[in-house]
C-alpha cells in the first residue's frame, strides 16, 4: 500500500465525517430550555476515528475482493469442521447435552429465563428458515404467526379454560392454518412485493389485536396465562421455569429433527428448486403454489407453537410484543447465522439473543452495535456465520443412500 | 404412425403482435422432428405455448400418448410435465445450488409422491422411493456420460455438459415427448456429435419422441425424420431433410431474396 | 354530508399524500436503479428534520431574521441529508452491488438501526419541539379552516419539487443517464455512463426530497423525534409499492391514494384503525395487480 495515498484518503474521509456529523454530534439543541451545547470534543473523536476506521475499511474490502468465488467443499468454518468430524462432534455434543441438562441447576433463574427466550428464538429461526432459507420466500411478517399462537393460547384459556398441553398443538395448528390463509393471496407476488405485503400482514395483525378490544383486550393484553403443569401437580415459580426450560429443550430437539428430515427430502428439494429457478421448477412438474403454501404453513406452525410457549413463559400477552422489529430480529438470526443451515440458525439465534443480554453493561450502545454488526456482516460475510453450508446429497455407491 | 402431439390453428398474440399465426404441427410416435426458422420466428414461443407458460390465444393443442386425445391448452406448466411433455431451455436453467445428481433427482418429482409426513417419518415406502430416485438419477447420468460428476455443483460443469444435464433432468420426468430448445447452442463439433448420438439413443432405447428447435443445420439434417419450418409465426414448409434442403421458400426465408448479379 | 368537512378531509389527505410523496420518491428512485428497498430512507428524512431544527435554533438564538433562518435551515437540511444518503450508499450498499438482494436488505435494516440510534445517542430520545417555520399568510385567512397556510405551502412545495424532478428526469442528460442505468446497468456502463456516479446522484436527489418532506412535516406537526423516520418510512414505502415501485409517477400516485384513503377513512369511519387501512389497501391492490397501480408487469423471458 502506498502510504502517502492511504494517508491522503484517510484524511479526506476524516474531514468528510467531521463535516457530516457536525450538526448532530457537536451541537446539542434543547428547544425547551432554549439552550445550545457545543461539544467540540466529539468532533475530534469523529475525526480520529474516521481516519483509522477508513483505513481499516479499505483494507478489509481489499481482502474481500481477493477472496474469490466460493464453492461447495471450500474451506468450511470451524463450527462445520467440528460438526462433520465424528471424533469431535460426538464428545462435543455429549458435553453440550450434559451442560444443557444441568444448566438450570448451575445458573440462576434469571439466566435460565434468558436461555428460554433464546431457545424460543431458535425455534422461530428454524421455522422461518424453511420459508426464507429453503424456499426463498422473503417473509417480513413472520411475527404474525407467533402472535396467533400466543393469543390463541391466551384466548382459549380465558374463554374455555384450555391448558398448556392442549394449547401447544392447537397453537401450531392455528399457526399453520393462518400460514395458508396469509400465503394464498401472495402466491403471485415477486420477491420484494412479497416482502412488503407480508410486512403489511404482520402489522395488520398487530394493529387489529391492539384495536379490537372486545376480542383481544386491546393494548393491555391478556394476563394470567397458566404455565404447564406436571401431571396436574402445581409447581413453584422457580420449578416452573426449570420445567419450561426442559420442555423447550425437548421441543427444540424435536424441531431440529423434523427440519433436518424435511431438508433431505423430496419436499425439501422442491423448495430449493423453487428458490433457484421458479420457471424451471415448474417445468419439472412441481406445483409452485402448493409448494409455496406448504413452506408458509410449515414455517407458521412452528411460530404458532413458539407463541404458545412464549405466552406460558411471560404469562401475559400484549400486542407490543409482536412488532415488525421481532420479524426483523428473527430474519436476522436466519441470515446472520447462515441461511438454510440448521446449525447456522441455531448459532445465529443464540448469539443474537444472548450476547446483548450479557452485554447489558453497554446498555445504550446495544442497538447501535447491532445495526453496525448487521451492515458489517453483510458486507464481509454475507453467507452468515456458518457459511456455505448446504449438505448436498452425496451419492456413495448404488444400493447405499447417504 | 400415430400422432402423439397434434397442434392445429395455434395462434398467440401479445397485445398487437401476433407471434404465432395459425400454426399446424404434428409429431408422430417414435419421430425425431425439428422446428427451424430464422430468429424471432416464434419457435421458443411455440414451446412456451405447448408447455403452459403462455396461454394460447387460439387453436388446439392435443396430446395422445396412449390413444385418447387430451386438450392441454392453458394447463399449468407443472401439469403439462406430468402429462408427459418435458422440455429444456434456450438459456440453460439448471438449479444453481444443487449438484449434478440433485438436478436430475428433481426431475423425478412428478413420478414420486412422498409428502410432508413421508419426509418426517421416513417409513419404508419413503425410503424405498428415495433409493429409487437416487438410482434412477444415477442411471440417467450414466446414460449421458456425466456420472463421474454426480456430486459436483451443476453450474461448475462445462457448457456442453450443462446442456446434456438439462436433457437428463427432463428425461427424469418420464416424458413421452421431449422438447429440446437449441440443445447444440454453443457446442463445438465434437460435443455436437456426442449430442447427435445421445438424441438417437434416447429415441431408440427409451422410446421417447423428440422435437427440437435448432440452428445447427448439420445436426438437424442428420437427425430429423421430419422438419417444420416457420417464419413470422407461420409455417412455410414441412418435409424430410432432402425436401427442405431444396425448398425455395426456406432458402429465401433464411437468406433473403437473391440478388441478381 | 357536510361539504366543508369533505373538503377538509380532501385537502388533509392531499397534504398527507404530499409528504408521503416526497419521501416515496426517494424509495422508488433508489429501487428503480439498484432494486434495493432502502430501509434507512426514513432515517434520512428524520436527519433532515433534526438538522433543520439544530440549524434554525442556533441561528434564531444568534438573532438572524426569520426568513434567513428558514432559508438556511432548509439548505442545511437538504445538504446534510444528501450527504448522509451519499455516504450511506458508499458504505452499506455499494459493496453489496452484486450480492443477493436479501443481503442488501439486511444491510439497509442495519443502517436504519444505526442511524436511529446514532441520533438518539448524540441528541436525545425526547420529543423536541420544532418551531413553525411557515408563517400564516394573511391573505389566506378566509380559507384557513379548510386548508391552513402551512398545508398550502406543503402542497405548493411538493408540486414544485415534482415538476423539477420530472424536468430533470425527462430533459437533462443526467436524467437520461439515470433512466438508462435503471434499465440496464451493464449496457449503460458500456455506453460510457459512470454508473457509480449516477447511482450516487440518485441517492442524493432522493435524500434531498426526503429532507424537504422532513422539514415540512416537522414544521407542520411541531415536534420531532428520533423514531419518526421509521413509521413515515414504512408508510411512504407502502405508497411507493402501491403505485408500482420503480415508477416515479407511481410513487406520487400511490402516495396520494394512501393519503386520501387514510384521511377519508379516519374522517368518516374510525380513527383507530388508521394504519390498518394503509396496509389493507396495499394488500388488496397487490393481490389484484401484483406490480402496483402503474407498475409494469414484468413477464420473465423464458
Amino acid at each position: 500500500m502506498r502510504a502517502g495515498n492511504e494517508i491522503k484518503r484517510s484524511a479526506a474521509a476524516s474531514i468528510w465525517f467531521m463535516f457530516l456529523t457536525f450538526p448532530i454530534m457537536v451541537i446539542k439543541v434543547n428547544t425547551v430550555t432554549q439552550t445550545v451545547e457545543w461539544r467540540w470534543a466529539n468532533m475530534l473523536w469523529v475525526g480520529i476515528g474516521a481516519f483509522f476506521l477508513s483505513m481499516l475499511w479499505r483494507y478489509l474490502l481489499m481482502q474481500r475482493e481477493m477472496g474469490g468465488k466460493r464453492e461447495i467443499g471450500d474451506k468450511p468454518g470451524i463450527i462445520q469442521t467440528i460438526a462433520a468430524n465424528r471424533r469431535f462432534s460426538i464428545p462435543v455434543l455429549t458435553g453440550l447435552g450434559v451442560f444443557i441438562l444441568v444448566f438450570p441447576h448451575l445458573f440462576s433463574m434469571y439466566q435460565t429465563s434468558i436461555m428460554i427466550s433464546a431457545l424460543i428464538y431458535v425455534m422461530l429461526g428454524l421455522g422461518l428458515n424453511i420459508v426464507v432459507g429453503l424456499a426463498g420466500l422473503l417473509d417480513l411478517g413472520y411475527v404474525a404467526f407467533f402472535a396467533v399462537g400466543a393469543y390463541s393460547f391466551a384466548l382459549l384459556n380465558l374463554n374455555f379454560g384450555v391448558t398448556f398441553w392442549v394449547a401447544l398443538p392447537l397453537g401450531g395448528l392455528l399457526g399453520g392454518v393462518s400460514g395458508i390463509i396469509l400465503g394464498y393471496p401472495v402466491l403471485r407476488l415477486r420477491g420484494d412485493y412479497l416482502a412488503i405485503v407480508t410486512l403489511g400482514f404482520g402489522e395488520i395483525i398487530r394493529l387489529v389485536l391492539e384495536n379490537w378490544s372486545e376480542f383481544s383486550h386491546g393494548p393491555s393484553g391478556i394476563a394470567n396465562i397458566p404455565k404447564p403443569t406436571l401431571f396436574g401437580i402445581e409447581l413453584s415459580l422457580d420449578q416452573e421455569t426449570v420445567y419450561l426450560f426442559y420442555i423447550l429443550v425437548l421441543l427444540v430437539i424435536f424441531t431440529i429433527f423434523v427440519i433436518n428430515r424435511l431438508q433431505d427430502s423430496r419436499i425439501g428439494r422442491a423448495w430449493i428448486a423453487l428458490k433457484d429457478d421458479e420457471i424451471a421448477c415448474q417445468a419439472m412438474g412441481i406445483d409452485k403454489a402448493k409448494t409455496k403454501l406448504r413452506a408458509f404453513a410449515l414455517g407458521a406452525t412452528w411460530a404458532g407453537m413458539g407463541g404458545v410457549i412464549f405466552a406460558a413463559k411471560t404469562t401475559f400477552v400484549n400486542p407490543a410484543s409482536f412488532t415488525i422489529w421481532e420479524s426483523i430480529i428473527i430474519l436476522c438470526t436466519v441470515v446472520l447465522g447462515g441461511m438454510g443451515s440448521i446449525l447456522g440458525v441455531i448459532s445465529g439465534s443464540l448469539l443474537l439473543i444472548l450476547l446483548p443480554e450479557y452485554l447489558r453493561d453497554f446498555g445504550q450502545f446495544r442497538m447501535i452495535t447491532f445495526g453496525s454488526v448487521l451492515v458489517l456482516m453483510m458486507v464481509f460475510r454475507p453467507g452468515g456465520m456458518v457459511e456455505n453450508v448446504r449438505r448436498t446429497y452425496t451419492f456413495k455407491r448404488k444400493m447405499e443412500t447417504r | 404412425m400415430k400422432k402423439i402431439l397434434d397442434v392445429s390453428n395455434l395462434t398467440m398474440d401479445f397485445g398487437g403482435l401476433r407471434a404465432i399465426d395459425n400454426l399446424d404441427i404434428s409429431i408422430h410416435e417414435g419421430e425425431i422432428a425439428a422446428l427451424i426458422g430464422p430468429n424471432g420466428a416464434g419457435k421458443t414461443t411455440f414451446f412456451n405455448c405447448i408447455t403452459g407458460i403462455y396461454k394460447p390465444t387460439g387453436g388446439d393443442i392435443l396430446i395422445s400418448p396412449r390413444g385418447r386425445s387430451q386438450r392441454i391448452n392453458g394447463l399449468k406448466p407443472n401439469l403439462v410435465t406430468k402429462k408427459g411433455l418435458a422440455r429444456t431451455f434456450q438459456n440453460i436453467r439448471l438449479f444453481s445450488s444443487m449438484t449434478v445428481l440433485e438436478n436430475v433427482m428433481i426431475g423425478c418429482h412428478p413420478v414420486t409422491k412422498a409428502g410432508v409426513l413421508g419426509a418426517i417419518f421416513r417409513g419404508a415406502g419413503t425410503r424405498a422411493e428415495e433409493r429409487f430416485i437416487a438410482e434412477r438419477s444415477y442411471a440417467l447420468l450414466e446414460k449421458i456420460g456425466l456420472e463421474s460428476f454426480a456430486n459436483e455443483l451443476a453450474v461448475n460443469l462445462p457448457y456442453g455438459a450443462q446442456r446434456r444435464l438439462e436433457i437428463a433432468r427432463a428425461m427424469a420426468t418420464d416424458p413421452f415427448l421431449l422438447l429440446l430448445d437449441e440443445p447444440a447452442a454453443g457446442m463445438n463439433p465434437q460435443e455436437t456429435r456426442t449430442l447427435d448420438d445421445l438424441i438417437i439413443r434416447i429415441r431408440d432405447e427409451d422410446k421417447i419422441s423428440i422435437l427440437l428447435i435448432e440452428h445447427d443445420m448439420k445436426l438437424v439434417m442428420s437427425l430429423s425424420d421430419n422438419i417444420h419450418v416457420v417464419d413470422y409465426g407461420k409455417k412455410i414448409a414441412e418435409g424430410t431433410p432432402e425436401e427442405i434442403r431444396n425448398n425455395d421458400l426456406v432458402i429465401k426465408a433464411y437468406l433473403g431474396e437473391e440478388i441478381d448479379a | 354530508m357536510d361539504f366543508e368537512y369533505f373538503m377538509q378531509l380532501f385537502f388533509g389527505g392531499l397534504t398527507r399524500g404530499s409528504i408521503y410523496a416526497l419521501i416515496a420518491l426517494g424509495y422508488t428512485m433508489v429501487y428503480g436503479i439498484i432494486q434495493l428497498i432502502n430501509f434507512a430512507h426514513g432515517e434520512i428524512y428524520m436527519i433532515g428534520a433534526f438538522t433543520g431544527l439544530i440549524v434554525s435554533s442556533v441561528l434564531t438564538m444568534a438573532g438572524m431574521p426569520a426568513l434567513g433562518v428558514v432559508v438556511m435551515a432548509a439548505m442545511a437540511a437538504v445538504i446534510y441529508s444528501s450527504a448522509y444518503g451519499f455516504t450511506m450508499e458508499k458504505i452499506a450498499y455499494r459493496p453489496l452491488r452484486n450480492a443477493p438482494r436479501l443481503s442488501a436488505l439486511i444491510s439497509a435494516i442495519g443502517m436504519s438501526l444505526f442511524l436511529q440510534n446514532y441520533v438518539l445517542l448524540a441528541q436525545t430520545s425526547d420529543f423536541l419541539p420544532f418551531p413553525s417555520l411557515i408563517p400564516d399568510f394573511l391573505f389566506w385567512e378566509p380559507y384557513a379552516h379548510i386548508i391552513s397556510s402551512p398545508e398550502l405551502v406543503i402542497l405548493g412545495t411538493t408540486f414544485v419539487v415534482m415538476v423539477l424532478l420530472t424536468v430533470m428526469i425527462k430533459f437533462t442528460r443526467i436524467g437520461k443517464a439515470m433512466r438508462a442505468t435503471s434499465q440496464d446497468k451493464i449496457m449503460a456502463a458500456l455506453l460510457g455512463i459512470n454508473v457509480d456516479r449516477i447511482i450516487s446522484i440518485t441517492f442524493v436527489v432522493g435524500s434531498a426530497t426526503a429532507a424537504i418532506g422532513g422539514l415540512l412535516i416537522a414544521s407542520h406537526i411541531g415536534q420531532i423525534n428520533f423514531y419518526m423516520g421509521f413509521i413515515a418510512g414504512i408508510k411512504a414505502f407502502v405508497a411507493a409499492v402501491l403505485g408500482g415501485i420503480g415508477s416515479i409517477p407511481g410513487a406520487v400516485l400511490g402516495a396520494f391514494v394512501l393519503g386520501w384513503t387514510e384521511s377519508f377513512f379516519t374522517g368518516y369511519i374510525s380513527s383507530d384503525y388508521e394504519d390498518v387501512f394503509a396496509f389493507v389497501i396495499l394488500v388488496v391492490i397487490l393481490i389484484f395487480r401484483p406490480s402496483g397501480i402503474l407498475g409494469k408487469s414484468e413477464t420473465q423471458k423464458v
